[in-house]
C-alpha cells in the first residue's frame, strides 16, 4: 500500500517535472483557454445583427426611402446594395453577396395608407395586402428566423399612425438572464468545451509517449502497477484542469460579466469530477492509439461530438432520442448540465447527484480499463 | 562460485508471422557468469533477451529464472532482475539525478537508502558532474553509465545488458566492462548482448546466434578449440585474387584479408588442410595460426556452420 503510493507520486512528480520542461504544453495550459475564451465569448452570438441585405426598390419615392432608413436603423439588417429587379437581386443571394433582400412595389405609398387604415379599423386584414416582400436566403435558420422578426415591425414613424398593441396570450419572464445576452450561456458552457479538449489531448498522448520515446521497455521492467502509473499520470493533470477552470471563470467574470451566482465550492467540486472524467478518457485512448498522432486524431473524434451534442451549440432537448443517448455517453454532456446550473441558477451540487455520480461512475471505469487494457508486455 | 542456475530455458521459440526470430533456444547459465550472445543484427538477440525478462510472451518454450517458472511469475521477479535496454530508455528531460530518484521510487526504496545507494551510484559511475544535467543532453558513454547505474539501482541478481555499448568509444567501453566484471564479482549474473568480438572474448561463456538459431556456445577457449575448422595465414602479392581462387573450393570455409595477411579457414573434415592449400596456392607459404573468436563467429554462421 504504501509502496503503491510511493510509486503512484513518483510518476506524479516525474509529469510534472517533465510538464515545467515542455514550455509549449505549459503555455497550452494558460494561453488555450485564454485566447479560445476571448475569442469565442465575442465571437460566438445567436442574436443575428446587421444581417447583409439589398433593397429593390420600385416606388423611388420619399415614403420608401424613409422606410428603408428605418429597418436599416433596427440594426437587425445592413442595406449595402440595391438593385433594380428581384432577379438580379435573387442571383447576389445566390453568389452570397447578401443573405435577404427588400422588395417594395410601384405603389408603396397607396399600401402605406390602407395598412394604417386597415390597421385601426381591422387588424385582422393587416396582411392581405402587404406593403412589401422579404426575399431571404432560408438555408441558415438563425437568420432566415432573424428576418422573420421584422413581418410584424411597426412603421410609426411613416405612417403617421400608433398601431393598437396585439393582444397577449402569455407573458413571458426571462429569469438567470433577463437581458438575453448569449455570452452567459456560452462561456459556462466554454469551460466544458476547453476542459474537454485540453484534459483528453494531455491523457491521450501519456501512455504512447512513453511508447514512442522508447521508456515504455524500461518502465514495464519495473515492478510498477498499471493503476499506479495510470493514477499518477492523471494527477499533475488535475491541478492544470483546475488552473483552466479558474482562467476561465475570472476572464468570463471581468470581461464578459457572466455572474457566477452559485458556490464556488460546487462549481470547483463539479469540474473536478468532470476534470478526472476527461483525463480517464484520455488515457483509455492512450491504451488503444499505437502512436501520438493516431491518439491525436482519437481525441478529434471524441471532441466533436462533445462540441456539438453537449448542448454547448444546440439544446440538448431539440434532439432526436437517439443523439440525446449518444449525448449521455460523453461527460461534457454531463458536466454541461452541471456548470449552467450552478453558474446560472444557483444551483448546489448536491442538487445534481445524478450527473456527479455519472461523471465518478465514468472515471472509475475509465480508470479500470485503461489499467486493465495497459499490459506490461511487449 | 556456487552452481546455482540462474537462467534456464528450454526450446524457447517467438515467432512473428512467418518469421522465426528465436528458435528453439536452450540456456542453461550459472550465478556469477558474465554471459554472452553473439551475433549479427537481426539474429534474435533482443527478442530472446525480452523473452527472459517476461516482457515477451514466448510462442513456445519456457523460461525458468532463480528456479521459479518466469510465467505467472514475472512481477515477483521484476525485484530480482535488471534490464538496460539497447536504446537509451531513461527519460530524456529529466536531469541525471531526477532519473535516478525516479528509478529508485519506483523500486520502493526508503528515503534513507534511496539516498544513499544514489550517492554509492553517482560516485561509482562518475556522475557527479552531471547530476544537474538533462539525460538526453549527454554523451553517449555518460547516457550508457547512467542506464548502468538505473539498471542496477535495486541491486539485482541478474542483470540483462543488451548491446550496451553499440554507442560509445573503446575507452568508455573498457571502463563499461570494469564495472560488469565487478557486479559479476560481487555474484550477478550478467546476460549480455554484443556483435563485437572483443566485448565476445571477455565473457565467461557465449552463445553464438545466427537467425534465431544457437549455432554454438560455451567457453571462448572451448568455441576456438571446437571450432570446426583449421586457420592459416599467408602473405604476399595480389591476395585479392588469391582469395577468389581459394574461396570457390568447397573445403575452404572463408578467406578474409586482414592488413597484408589473408587468413583462411579450412574445414576440419578435410585430412590434409596444408597440402589442399599448397595445391589452390603453390607460390604462396602457409602458416596455421592460433584461432580468434571472430574465426569461430564465421566458421559457426554463414550457412557454413557443421551440423
Amino acid at each position: 500500500m504504501w509502496a503503491s503510493l510511493v510509486r503512484i507520486w513518483a510518476v506524479a512528480i516525474k509529469e510534472l517535472k517533465q510538464l515545467s520542461r515542455d514550455r509549449v504544453t505549459f503555455a497550452m495550459i494558460v494561453m488555450i483557454p485564454l485566447v479560445q475564451l476571448i475569442l469565442f465569448g465575442f465571437a460566438i452570438n445567436t442574436d443575428a445583427r446587421h444581417i447583409t441585405a439589398g433593397v429593390v426598390d420600385y416606388a423611388q419615392s420619399h415614403t420608401s426611402r424613409a422606410l428603408v432608413q428605418t429597418v436599416q436603423a433596427s440594426q437587425t439588417v445592413s442595406f449595402t446594395e440595391s438593385y433594380y429587379s428581384p432577379q438580379e437581386a435573387t442571383a447576389a443571394i445566390i453568389r452570397g453577396d447578401i443573405k435577404a433582400v427588400l422588395v417594395l412595389p410601384h405603389d408603396l405609398d397607396r399600401r402605406i395608407a390602407l395598412h394604417a387604415k386597415t390597421l385601426t379599423q381591422d387588424p385582422a386584414h393587416t396582411l392581405d395586402e402587404p406593403i412589401g416582400q422579404w426575399l431571404v436566403d432560408g438555408s441558415d435558420t438563425l437568420i432566415a428566423a432573424t428576418v422573420r422578426s421584422l413581418r410584424n415591425m411597426p412603421l410609426t414613424d411613416i405612417s403617421n399612425t400608433v398601431a393598437p398593441k396585439p393582444p397577449v396570450t402569455f407573458e413571458v419572464v426571462q429569469w438567470f438572464n433577463p437581458e438575453q445576452r448569449s455570452v452567459v450561456n456560452i462561456v459556462p458552457g466554454l469551460l466544458a468545451i476547453i476542459l474537454t479538449m485540453t484534459m483528453i489531448l494531455f491523457t491521450s498522448a501519456a501512455i504512447v509517449r512513453e511508447r514512442e520515446q522508447g521508456n515504455m521497455e524500461f518502465l514495464i521492467n519495473t515492478p510498477i502497477r498499471p493503476f499506479e502509473l495510470m493514477l499518477g499520470k492523471i494527477t499533475p493533470y488535475v491541478f492544470a484542469g483546475l488552473i483552466q477552470v479558474s482562467i476561465i471563470l475570472l476572464v468570463g467574470h471581468m470581461l464578459f460579466a457572466v455572474p457566477i451566482r452559485g458556490g464556488l465550492l460546487s462549481l470547483f467540486g463539479a469540474a473536478l469530477l468532470f476534470i478526472c472524467a476527461s483525463l480517464t478518457l484520455g488515457l483509455v485512448i492512450s491504451t488503444v492509439a499505437k502512436t501520438q498522432l493516431q491518439a491525436m486524431q482519437l481525441t478529434v473524434f471524441v471532441l466533436l461530438p462533445s462540441i456539438l451534442l453537449s448542448g454547448f451549440m444546440f439544446p440538448y432537448q431539440a434532439m432526436p432520442e437517439l443523439a440525446q443517448w449518444l449525448a449521455e455517453g460523453l461527460p461534457a454532456t454531463h458536466f454541461m448540465r452541471m456548470v449552467r446550473a450552478i453558474v446560472l441558477r444557483e444551483a448546489e451540487l448536491s442538487s445534481l447527484e445524478p450527473d456527479a455520480l455519472w461523471l465518478v461512475g465514468f472515471t472509475l471505469i475509465g480508470l479500470a480499463l485503461a489499467s486493465l487494457r495497459f499490459k506490461k508486455k511487449l | 562460485m556456487s552452481q546455482e542456475r540462474v537462467i534456464e530455458s528450454h526450446g524457447l521459440t517467438k515467432q512473428f508471422g512467418d518469421n522465426l526470430a528465436v528458435n528453439g533456444l536452450d540456456l542453461s547459465i550459472t550465478q556469477g557468469t558474465i554471459y554472452g550472445f553473439l551475433g549479427p543484427n537481426g539474429c534474435g538477440k533482443s527478442t530472446a533477451i525480452r523473452m527472459l525478462t517476461g516482457l515477451l510472451e514466448p510462442t513456445s518454450g519456457a523460461v525458468t529464472l532463480f528456479g521459479q517458472p518466469i510465467k505467472h511469475h514475472e512481477e515477483s521477479l521484476k525485484q530480482r532482475i535488471g534490464y538496460m535496454t539497447q536504446k537509451f530508455s531513461l527519460y530524456d528531460n529529466l536531469t541525471v539525478l531526477e532519473n535516478l530518484r525516479f528509478v529508485a521510487s519506483i523500486y520502493g526504496l526508503g528515503r534513507q537508502q534511496r539516498k544513499a545507494r544514489i550517492q554509492e551510484l553517482i560516485q561509482l559511475y562518475e556522475l557527479g558532474a552531471l547530476t544537474k544535467q538533462l539525460a538526453g543532453a549527454m554523451s553517449g558513454g555518460q547516457k550508457q553509465r547512467l542506464a548502468l547505474a538505473c539498471a542496477t539501482l535495486h541491486q539485482p541478481e541478474l542483470l540483462f545488458l543488451d548491446e550496451p555499448t553499440s554507442a560509445v568509444d573503446p575507452e568508455n567501453r573498457r571502463d563499461f566492462w570494469e564495472h560488469l566484471f565487478d557486479l559479476s564479482d560481487q555474484g550477478t549474473t550478467i546476460l549480455v548482448s554484443t556483435h563485437y568480438m572483443d566485448e565476445a572474448e571477455r565473457c565467461h561463456a557465449l552463445a553464438i546466434l545466427e537467425n534465431g538459431h544457437k549455432r554454438a556456445d560455451g567457453t571462448p577457449q572451448q568455441l576456438m578449440n571446437d571450432m570446426p575448422a583449421t586457420v592459416f595465414e599467408t602473405q604476399g602479392p595480389q591476395l585479392r585474387q588469391l582469395k577468389q581462387q581459394l574461396v570457390s573450393h568447397p573445403e575452404i570455409l572463408s578467406a578474409a584479408q586482414v592488413g597484408t595477411r589473408l587468413r583462411v579457414l579450412v574445414n576440419k573434415t578435410c585430412a590434409q588442410p596444408a597440402t589442399l592449400l599448397h595445391t589452390l596456392g603453390a607460390e604462396y607459404c602457409f602458416d596455421e595460426v592460433r584461432p580468434s573468436l571472430e574465426d569461430v563467429f564465421v566458421a559457426n554462421t554463414g550457412g557454413r556452420h557443421v551440423g
